[in-house]
């Protein structure tokens, strides 16, 4: 499965809805992510791609959308 | 050794409730409780002052614990609102003691404060006998009260809380405590030009993990399982925060006292405050690990565990 499409997956996940917003759509903007919520998008990341998401990275602006999210775990991957 | 002998607290009688809040920043009442948890606050009179309050909740812990002032070795005093910056309400607070000489120290880091305050009083009180930490804020002159205030102002409330820490006797004995800074995340947090900013989903995304892993080091280190904590008590800074962070303990939200409905986020005087108003609730001795957890400005987060006495 393409590195987007898991983004996706885990944001349906945190959400509880079959949402499919576009690539740049701000996830905050548009309601779909929180504060909280983003608390569980950023572990299913974690879990998803096997990776550790420091505390120095902890900012919604690195998370509001799935490429950013996309463009941020490829350094990580 | 050091030993929580007894807790004090002060709130103002003046009660904002959401429903007078909300039209000020253009919000409904119920999305304010949605988000917060947060039913009313109160907020202190014109007349009032940051060490003001402070002092009448240190009066009541003495009062609760059956001490003098003169007893006091050390007075810690926890704000991130203080009417002055130098000198800050210790020096104020220890005046209305009637202490002259007494060493009082400020601690100006809101929110997580008073746990700095108790951690240090513990590793102190063996020099010091007992130490007074006083945690009091007035923020509702620190947020504005219009639509582009609203992430503070649904917040805050004012009060102040109290601990005595003992050397030699209580009814908890504190065993051990772990205290942290991240400086390079201070900028979601902080006080500028007499107002409180904060980048609230960073502030909960740091919470949200920070906490739960300073308690869970502390309950490794020394062998006791979450499910037999007798209480957490946390800096009261929003319910959903609370939340996560049981969640993340996997332990039930009940086993974590909250009256932030009642006072919302006052900041490093919630959690002296939470604590006064829990031991006011116990019939008896504790009967199992106390477990305190807090999380401010700095940022700076830590917890402290507390073993019957």
């Amino acid at each position: 499965m393409e590195p987007r499409a898991r983004i996706l997956k885990v944001l349906q996940q945190t959400t509880g809805k079959e949402i499919s917003p576009g690539a740049d759509d701000s996830l905050f903007a548009s309601g779909l992510l929180d504060s909280f919520a983003l608390t569980d998008f950023v572990s299913g990341l974690e879990e998803e791609f096997g990776v550790t998401i420091p505390d120095s990275d902890l900012s919604a602006r690195k998370f509001d959308s799935i490429s950013k999210v996309d463009a941020y775990l490829a350094q990580k991957v | 050794m050091a030993f929580l002998r007894g807790f004090g607290s002060w709130l103002p009688p003046r009660r904002v409730n959401n429903q007078e809040l909300a039209p000020l920043v253009d919000a409904t009442p119920e999305w304010i409780l949605e988000v917060s948890g947060i039913e009313e606050r109160r907020y202190a009179a014109d007349t009032d002052t940051v060490g003001g309050i402070g002092l009448l909740a240190a009066k009541d812990c003495l009062d609760k614990a059956g001490a003098t002032a003169a007893e006091l070795g050390m007075i810690l005093v926890a704000s991130g609102s203080s009417d002055r910056f130098c000198p800050g309400p210790a020096s104020q607070i220890a005046a209305g003691l009637g202490l002259g000489s007494t060493a009082a120290l400020d601690i100006p880091v809101s929110s997580a404060g008073s746990l700095i305050g108790l951690a240090l009083a513990s590793q102190l009180a063996s020099a010091a006998g007992r130490v007074l930490v006083v945690g009091t804020e007035i923020m509702s002159r620190r947020v504005t009260l219009s639509p582009e205030g609203k992430s503070t102002a649904i917040l805050f409330g004012d009060g102040a809380g109290a601990a005595l820490v003992d050397a030699e006797n209580g009814f908890a004995r504190i065993a051990d405590s772990c205290m942290y800074t991240d400086g390079a995340s201070s900028e979601t947090l902080f006080m500028r030009d007499g107002q409180f900013y904060m980048d609230g989903s960073a502030v909960i995304l740091h919470a949200s993990r920070k906490m739960p892993r300073a308690i869970n080091e502390l309950l490794a280190r020394n062998q006791i399982a979450a499910a037999d904590v007798e209480a957490f008590l946390l800096h009261q800074a929003n319910l959903n925060l609370i939340s996560r962070v049981a969640a993340a303990m996997k332990t039930p939200l009940e086993r974590f006292f909250t009256n932030i409905d009642r006072y919302g986020n006052t900041s490093s005087a919630s959690l002296l405050i939470a604590a006064d108003e829990w031991r006011g609730g116990q019939s008896g001795a504790l009967t199992g690990p106390l477990v305190f957890s807090a999380f401010g400005s700095g940022l700076n987060w830590g917890a402290l565990l507390a073993l019957p006495g």
